[in-house]
Formats: C-alpha cells, sequence, structure tokens
C-alpha cells in the first residue's frame, strides 16, 4: 500500500528516570486496515499509545497521527476530533445511568451523532437506564465503543479492548471491529490475546521490552516464517545456518531445529547440501512466532 | 449462502488463499453453481470474523481469475466456465495418481503419518523450487 501512515512515529521514547518504557520506537500503521499491537504486560503498549494520543509526553523522539504531530498542542487538538480512544479501564461513571452517560459525553462533542448513537444502542442491546456499575464487562465495553463510534472517527484506537471479556463477549467485539473496518475505520488495538488477533488482523506489531521487534502484514508471516527441523548423521556447526532470515537455531544430538522468518528455502538448500537425512519444514503459528520474538528479545 | 467456509490460522497460508481455494473447490465440485451470489465483502468478514481487507483480497483475486464478477453494489457472483468444469476432471484424475503413490509408499513400508509429514512439507517449498527440480 502506498498511502500516507495514519500514524507515524521516528525514535519516539519514553523514559520514566532510568527506566526506558519505550525505547526508540519506528511505528508505522496503514489507513484502512486492522493493526494489532502485541507485547505482554507491561512492554509498553500502553505508554506508546499514551504518547500518541498525547496523554503523555515522549522523552524524545516525535510522531504524528493523521499526519499532525503529537507534540504540538494545537495539532494534538485538532486530531483528536478525528481519533477515538477506548482506555483499558473505560473510566465511566457509576452512578449515572446508560441514558446520562451518553447524553453527558455527546455534551462534549459539537459533531456527536445521535443517530449513530441510538443505532448502536439497539445493536449493541444495551439497558438504557440501568446504572453503569450495574453493568457487565462487556456491556460497559460495548457502552465505551459506542461512545467513541458515535462521532465518526477516522482512527479508533483501543487499549486492550477485550481485556476481562468471555469468549462470547470476545467474539462479538471482534465482530464489531470487523464490521467498522469494513466502513472505512482505521483500527489500532493493543493485545495480549493472541487467538483474538490472529483472525482479524491485517498487520502486527510486536513490542518487547519497549522495542518494536515485528512489524509485518499478517500474510507475510504466514508465508514466510516457518521451522526447519533437520536430522544429522554428523550435526554440522551451528554456524553455518547462521543467514539471513535465520532467527535462531536449537541443536540436540543429531537434530537440529532452525526458526527462519525468511528464506527458509535457503536453510533447506544449505541442510541438503550439509547431507541432512531428515529435512521438515512446518509453518509457525502467531503464538509461537510471538514467544520466540519475545525469548530472543 | 450454502457453502461453509473453514479458515484455520494454523496453516502457514494466509486467510485470503485459503478463502480463495475454498471458493473455487465449491465452484469445482458444483458446490457453487454459474450464476450464484456470494456475500457482500462486510457481510462474509463478520460471519468468519476476518478482517474486510482478508475478504476483499480473496474476491478480487478470484475476479481476476475470472471465477469471480463484481458488480457495483450489488456483490459477487460465480461465473463458472468450461475451463473450471475441466479443473474438476483434472482433480479427479490427480486424486487416482495420488491413491497410486500413496499405495507404493504404504508398499514401501512408510506409515501414514510419516507419508503425511513429507507431503505437508512438500506442499511447503514455493511453487518455483519445485519446477526447478
Amino acid at each position: 500500500m502506498t498511502s500516507t501512515p495514519v500514524i507515524q512515529t521516528r525514535d519516539l521514547t519514553k523514559s520514566y528516570g532510568s527506566a526506558a518504557a519505550v525505547r526508540g520506537l519506528n511505528l508505522s500503521v496503514e489507513p484502512n486496515c486492522i493493526t494489532a499491537f502485541l507485547g505482554q504486560n507491561g512492554a509498553g503498549k500502553s505508554t506508546t499509545i499514551k504518547m500518541l494520543l498525547g496523554l503523555v509526553r515522549p522523552s524524545s523522539g516525535e510522531g504524528t497521527v493523521l499526519g499532525m504531530r503529537i507534540t504540538d498542542a494545537e495539532e494534538n487538538r485538532e486530531m483528536r476530533r478525528k481519533v477515538a480512544y477506548v482506555a483499558e479501564n473505560k473510566p465511566l461513571y457509576g452512578y449515572m445511568t446508560v441514558e446520562q452517560t451518553i447524553r453527558f459525553v455527546s455534551s462534549f462533542y459539537t459533531d456527536w451523532r445521535a443517530d449513530i448513537a441510538s443505532k448502536l444502542l439497539n445493536e449493541y442491546k444495551l439497558p438504557p437506564q440501568r446504572k453503569v456499575k450495574s453493568l457487565s464487562k462487556g456491556m460497559r465495553t460495548k457502552l465505551a465503543l459506542l461512545l467513541a463510534l458515535a462521532r465518526r472517527p477516522e482512527l479508533l484506537i483501543l487499549d486492550e479492548p477485550s481485556e476481562g471479556l468471555d469468549p462470547v463477549g470476545i467474539e462479538h467485539l471482534l465482530q464489531m471491529l470487523v464490521a467498522l473496518a469494513a466502513d472505512g475505520v482505521t483500527i489500532f488495538f493493543s493485545s495480549h490475546q493472541i487467538a483474538e488477533v490472529e483472525r482479524v488482523a491485517d498487520h502486527i506489531c510486536i513490542l518487547d521490552n519497549g522495542r518494536l521487534l515485528v512489524n509485518a502484514s499478517l500474510d507475510e508471516l504466514r508465508q514466510s516464517y516457518r521451522r526447519i527441523d533437520l536430522v544429522f548423521p554428523v550435526p554440522p556447526p551451528e554456524r553455518e545456518f547462521q543467514i539471513v532470515g535465520v532467527e535462531r537455531i536449537e541443536s540436540k544430538g543429531h537434530e537440529m531445529r532452525v526458526f527462519a522468518s525468511k528464506n527458509a528455502e535457503a536453510v533447506v538448500e544449505r541442510a541438503h547440501n550439509l547431507n541432512a537425512v531428515s529435512v521438515e519444514v512446518a509453518p509457525v503459528a502467531l503464538r509461537e512466532i510471538f514467544l520466540e520474538t519475545v525469548k530472543e528479545n | 449462502m450454502n457453502v461453509f467456509f473453514k479458515l484455520t490460522t494454523t496453516t502457514g497460508q494466509p486467510l485470503y488463499l485459503q478463502l480463495m481455494q475454498q471458493i473455487r473447490h465449491a465452484a469445482e465440485t458444483g458446490a457453487l453453481q454459474d450464476g450464484d451470489q456470494l456475500p457482500g465483502i462486510r457481510t462474509l468478514a463478520e460471519e468468519l470474523v476476518v478482517s474486510p481487507n482478508t475478504v476483499a483480497k480473496a474476491y478480487s483475486e478470484l475476479e481476476h481469475d475470472g471465477l469471480l464478477e463484481l458488480r457495483q453494489g450489488s456483490g459477487a457472483f460465480v461465473c463458472v466456465k468450461r475451463r473450471t468444469r475441466s479443473l474438476a476432471d483434472h482433480v479427479q484424475v490427480a486424486r487416482r495418481r495420488l491413491r497410486d503413490l500413496v499405495e507404493r509408499l504404504r508398499e514401501d513400508g512408510l506409515l501414514d503419518e510419516e507419508i503425511r509429514r513429507a507431503f505437508e512439507a512438500e506442499l511447503l517449498y514455493p511453487a518455483e523450487t519445485v519446477r526447478k527440480q
């Protein structure tokens, strides 16, 4: 895709004292895509999202969201009108009813779309008179989404949206995200749930320990990531397989296991040249890619 | 829509390719007939819970292959030409050849599990590598 990225950062860094939460992040998110931002708890996902939204000031580096600089107060205000954000803890006032919450939030936005709000209220089957504090987690998520979507955002950013939802709730959430993407909304969401990301995401970013380790389309990852299991009569030294694309090599007696992010054919060819008696190439699931990447780091 | 699609995330194959193959297969077997309408991109994406881009990519590649006709505003329609029907014959011939091969490998003493693994490993080679050999 050649279109301008909706999110772009250069060397974005955030340190708290001597601890770096995000280190030299170069992120690029394409429009009209669903991008998943994966990482363990504490990897720096939320800090990154907050920097993008202008809620946390970067220690160094820069970035733009929808072409507007994240550190410029004026441009940030403009950007926040076009971007909707669903925070991890979904802060809502427990004493208000669903209906009161919607009315309250709508008063802050001049471009509020009451028609969308009432359509979603119906679709999500939210009880208007119910107090927020007595809503289930799934309903709270739906309400938070409704509040974000009634502003017709160009970009929707969600921080761990499925946190605390049961499998049915997660399936609903993913369906909602898919429907939004079909309407042309660009979606950027953080998660540590691989299974939910694997189906809906077009693009994957893996963050670990503040660093961006993977930034690729899921199709690419699926097609190029391979685990190659080799058996040798006399095992060659591991360095024979240290070629471009090889991420990791494990040896056990006569067996060797090579993880390649690309170039699997070259590994296979080399194995044949080194007289491997068995060569098995297998695809690697996203879960394994994630665990391998994080282990490497 | 009277066809089931089964997309899995455990094969090393992009979802759009799986979807393409399943639509093609359905057309070859007759589960999808000439003129049948497929669900819209949004509907199918919601049903399968995959990115709309996945469905869009599969549809547009199949249109390029001549198996689907996309009509503005009214969806995707299957067009089964003679070529597709002859593909069904190819598949039948291929199955016979495979059956012979599997039989021979069993006679050589290979277990089914070993044959399956070897088969899957071969399929993971990109098409060009196989041709070169």
